[in-house]
């Protein structure tokens, strides 16, 4: 299998707190993958890293044959053409319609007519479950799970290889979580994405992760499948899974 | 309330020291019960079979009075749970009040200092690179966005300013006729309300009316992305925030803040015209025949000389306040109040700047 990600020998330091200390997994092309672990533990950190939105400092990021601690300007750009990122509350560009949040880096990154960009969002929006009537609303007049679908679609807008998701069920209610979940599912079937998120809803867990790593005291100290998880001694990981078996 | 009360007894019972507690032992009582015990030495045997109710401060009490050996006598199962809930150690003993010596205090807050002014350097020299690259790549250049801006911080202020600038007009018409009535030299007023509006007070009011009218909301605008992460979102699709909302915010008010120049310019003058005309009796003919022979016209081209400079302390001052909010949303108020007070600081320094150099000059 193909790697899409490779993280080697990471370590994070804010001021004198040691984040990371030497983190090491790789991320194959097609699966969805987690970072999991007790909150403050740095998954989002990572997260952040990886998409560049912080340095990475010291140890190499690799992301689709780029090592992003050395990239020219060019690359990078080409780079962030080719995933897509859902935040954690959407952020959605309030001054946008939800369509034309969607159409934004279609507008600027090809030269498509309007019309097939129309076409594209109308796709888009349906994909991930939002009507078409939603379309011209603005992220301050819909709900969260709508927010986040909204995001989705605007993730999407590129046909991007890779999807990093910031915990996309939290704040959803349970029905709207398992919808979401199948929905990356469905997507992962449909695009042949490989997934990165950051997640705590346990159905999630279960139900959409093929691989994932936990990190917990400033190392990776499970990374795998759920089949292997028992044999892991930590706090984290018995209170994590341990307690949702009994 | 209806507060239960407790009672508390120390005594000596063969050879050990015993306390006895009775009735209920919360919040609202401890302080009472600790001043019935007094003074004590270890307590050997601590007697709570008659307690009703315990809370997690109360259990924090009897923590702090027995040492590891003591005895306790417990009759209900609530109550020891709850002391055993307590009964952990807390493995750092970090004292909640930082207290800083005087010299602590100094170092952080010039360290703070150094930062601010590493931080505003850097935004800037940034800011130079991709002004530098805007050149090379016209496509990047967002019209639209542009119009948009001078719309909103240059238009819409047209009225504000001229209002203001009308005012403080007719006010230095009004303080100085009074002076040179007594000295018959009536018709002076047009040098000096020509030269000081002209030159000076113009530009100054418009830029801070500006500094306060868009710089204000140019950092809560950006605060608010940042807090809504939109600005990651848009660095994760390559949307490089400085081009789309700095370089176009810089460039409009930079357009826009010599043509408010021009109009504060005019209804200034427009208003110490009416004050001269009722106050000294001079006429709007001979105001403007006296004017177009004594002021020169460089002192137009400086005023709106300063224009451009004033525009750009105001919007890199106001933008890269909004990108030091924090993630929470009284940082935006806090970055909003030190915009506006640091570029009205920075246009003030710039224009006594600038007097400096065009008085050597000899302008």
């Amino acid at each position: 299998m193909k790697k899409v990600i490779t993280v080697k020998d990471l370590k994070t330091i804010y001021g004198d707190k040691v984040v990371h200390d030497g983190l090491n997994l790789s991320i194959n092309e097609g699966e969805i993958y987690g970072l999991l672990g007790p909150s403050g533990c740095g998954k989002t950190t990572l997260l952040r890293k990886m998409v560049m939105l912080e340095e990475v400092g010291s140890g190499h990021i690799d992301i689709l044959g780029y090592n992003i601690g050395n990239i020219s300007q060019k690359d990078s750009q080409k780079l962030r053409e080719n995933w897509g990122v859902l935040f954690q509350f959407g952020a959605l560009f309030s001054s946008l319609t939800l369509a034309q949040n969607v159409a934004r880096p279609l507008v600027e990154y090809t030269n498509l007519s309007k019309d097939m960009i129309d076409e594209i969002v109308k796709f888009k929006l349906h994909i991930v479950g939002l009507k078409q009537s939603d379309a011209n609303l603005f992220p301050s007049q819909i709900s969260g799970g709508m927010k986040k679908k909204a995001a989705l679609a605007r993730a999407l807008a590129m046909d991007p290889k890779l999807l990093f998701l910031d915990e996309p069920t939290s704040g959803l209610d349970p029905i709207s979580a398992r919808e979401f979940d199948k929905l990356i599912l469905k997507l992962r079937e449909l695009f042949n994405l490989t997934i990165v998120m950051v997640s705590h809803d346990m159905k999630s867990i279960k139900d959409t992760l093929d691989r994932f790593a936990i990190i917990d005291n400033k190392k990776i100290i499970y990374e795998g499948s759920l089949e292997g998880i028992t044999k892991i001694k930590s706090d984290f990981v018995d209170k994590f899974f341990k307690e949702e078996n009994e | 309330m209806n507060e239960k009360k407790c009672l508390c007894k120390l005594a000596i019972k063969d050879g050990k020291t015993t306390l006895y507690i009775k009735g209920s032992l919360t919040i609202h009582n401890i302080t009472t019960c600790k001043n019935e015990i007094g003074s004590y030495n270890d307590i050997a045997v601590i007697n709570l079979q008659d307690v009703e109710a315990i809370d997690s401060a109360g259990a924090l009490f009897i923590k702090t009075l027995s040492t590891n050996d003591t005895t306790f006598l417990i009759s209900k199962d609530e109550i020891s749970q709850t002391l055993n809930l307590v009964r952990v150690d807390f493995k750092d003993d970090i004292s909640f009040i930082d207290k800083k010596t005087f010299l602590e205090k100094i170092g952080i807050w010039a360290n703070k200092k150094y930062i601010f002014l590493t931080q505003i350097l850097n935004f800037i020299g940034i800011l130079f690179i991709k002004k530098i690259s805007l050149f090379f790549n016209l496509r990047n250049f967002r019209y639209k966005e542009i119009l948009y801006e001078i719309n909103q911080s240059g238009i819409k202020a047209m009225g504000i300013v001229a209002l203001t600038s009308f005012l403080v007009g007719a006010v230095v018409a009004y303080q100085s006729a009074m002076q040179l009535k007594l000295y018959g030299a009536n018709i002076f007023i047009v040098d000096m309300l020509g030269i000081s509006i002209l030159r000076e007070l113009a530009p100054m009011i418009t830029a801070i009316v500006i500094a306060g009218r868009s710089g204000s909301s140019y950092t809560a605008e950006i605060g608010a992305m940042k807090i809504t992460e939109e600005l990651d979102a848009m660095r994760t699709m390559g949307f490089d925030p400085y081009f789309y909302l700095v370089i176009p915010r810089i460039i409009a008010l930079i357009i826009s803040l010599p043509i408010l120049i021009f109009v504060a310019d005019i209804s200034g003058i427009f208003g110490g015209m009416l004050v001269s005309n009722s106050e000294l009796d001079i006429s709007f003919t001979l105001f403007m025949d006296r004017f177009v022979e004594v002021v020169d016209i460089k002192h137009f081209t400086i005023g709106e000389i300063k224009g451009p400079f004033f525009a750009f302390l105001i919007t890199t001052i106001s933008i890269y306040r909004g990108f030091m909010v924090k993630d929470d949303t009284q940082s935006i108020g806090k970055n909003t109040t030190k915009s506006v007070v640091e570029s009205i600081f920075a246009v003030i320094m710039c224009d006594a700047l600038f007097s400096v150099i065009f008085t050597n000059l000899g302008l």
